[in-house]
C-alpha cells in the first residue's frame, strides 16, 4: 500500500498480498463479532409480522463490541440514574439493528472489493466511503483490544505482547488517513 | 449551514455550541483516542452537511474540550443522529437540555 489517490472520479490504491490478507482477516473478525451480536437479537412473532427488528436491550459485555455499539446515554459509571438506564435500553433495542446493518454493510463492501491476492483496486466514492468506515471499525476494535490511549508511544518495547499488533494498528491508521485525504482533498 | 456572522451566533458565544438553540435534545460527541481528527471532520460534513470550517471547529472542540454538541432537535431527530454517528464509529450520546 503506497497510499490512495483520486483519479477520474475513482479512488485508486494497491495492496500487497500479505497486506490484503491482514486487512481481510481483521475485517472478517469484526464482521463475525457483529454477526454474532446480531443473532442475539430477540426473535418474536411481532418482529416477524411487522418486519421491524428489535435489538437486545443490554449492551455487549465484550469491551470491543461495547466500543462498536456504545450506549445512547452517558451513564454515570458509579451511580447511573435508573431513568437513564431504562431509556438507554429502549434506544439500544430500537436502533442497534440498523447500526449493525450499517457496519456489516461496509465490512461486506470492503471484502467484496479487496481481492485476497491483493493488487490494484479502483473504488467509486461510495465504495471508498464504505471502506473508510470499515477501516474505522477495525481500528476501533484493535485500538480497544490494545488499550490504545492518547499517550501511546509509536512503538512498544519488543517484549510487550502488544508490540506487533500495534504496528498493524499504526498501518491501518495510515491507510485510513490517506483514504480520508483522498476523499476530501 | 451556519453563518458565523449572524447576531444569534454572537450572543451564544458563552454556550458550548452555536447550533444548540432552544431545542430539547442534544447530540454529544466525546473524545476518544482512536478516531482520527480528519475522519471526525469528514463524518460531520458527510452526515450533517456542515461546511468544512464548521465541521473542523466541532472536531477541535471534541479534541480539546473532550466533547461537543453537534446537533440538536426533537428526540426522534437526535436518536437518529446518534445512531448514524455510532454507525460511523464515533462515540456519541444524547441528553435532554
Amino acid at each position: 500500500m503506497k497510499g490512495w489517490r483520486r483519479k477520474g472520479g475513482r479512488v485508486l490504491g494497491g495492496f500487497e498480498q500479505q497486506e490484503a490478507a491482514v486487512l481481510r482477516g481483521l475485517v472478517s473478525q469484526v464482521d463475525d463479532m457483529l454477526r454474532a451480536r446480531a443473532e442475539e437479537a430477540p426473535q418474536d412473532e411481532l418482529a416477524e409480522l411487522t418486519g421491524i427488528k428489535t435489538g437486545p436491550s443490554e449492551g455487549p459485555d465484550d469491551p470491543v463490541l461495547g466500543r462498536l455499539l456504545p450506549d445512547f446515554h452517558k451513564l454515570d459509571p458509579d451511580q447511573p440514574a435508573q431513568e437513564d438506564i431504562d431509556s438507554a435500553s429502549a434506544l439500544r433495542s430500537l436502533h442497534e439493528p440498523q447500526v449493525l446493518d450499517a457496519k456489516l454493510g461496509v465490512a461486506a463492501e470492503l471484502l467484496n472489493t479487496l481481492p485476497p491476492e491483493g493488487g490494484n483496486i479502483k473504488l467509486t466514492y461510495e465504495q471508498a466511503d464504505a471502506w473508510v468506515s470499515a477501516l474505522n471499525d477495525v481500528r476501533l476494535a484493535l485500538g480497544t483490544a490494545l488499550d490504545v490511549n492518547d499517550d501511546m508511544p509509536e512503538e512498544l518495547p519488543e517484549d510487550d505482547p502488544r508490540s506487533s499488533h500495534l504496528g498493524i494498528y499504526h498501518w491501518l491508521t495510515w491507510v485510513q488517513e490517506s483514504l480520508v485525504q483522498a476523499l476530501t482533498e | 449551514m451556519e453563518d458565523m456572522t449572524t447576531p444569534v451566533e454572537a450572543e451564544q458565544t458563552l454556550g458550548e455550541d452555536t447550533s444548540a438553540g432552544d431545542q430539547p435534545w442534544q447530540t454529544i460527541v466525546w473524545n476518544d483516542p482512536v478516531n482520527l481528527m480528519s475522519y471526525v471532520t469528514y463524518v460531520f460534513q458527510k452526515l450533517f452537511g456542515y461546511s468544512r470550517d464548521h465541521a473542523t471547529k466541532l472536531m477541535l472542540d471534541v479534541h480539546h474540550k473532550g466533547r461537543a454538541i453537534v446537533t440538536s432537535g426533537s428526540k426522534e431527530k437526535v436518536e437518529g443522529d446518534v445512531a448514524k454517528l455510532h454507525a460511523a464509529g464515533l462515540w456519541a450520546t444524547m441528553e435532554q437540555t
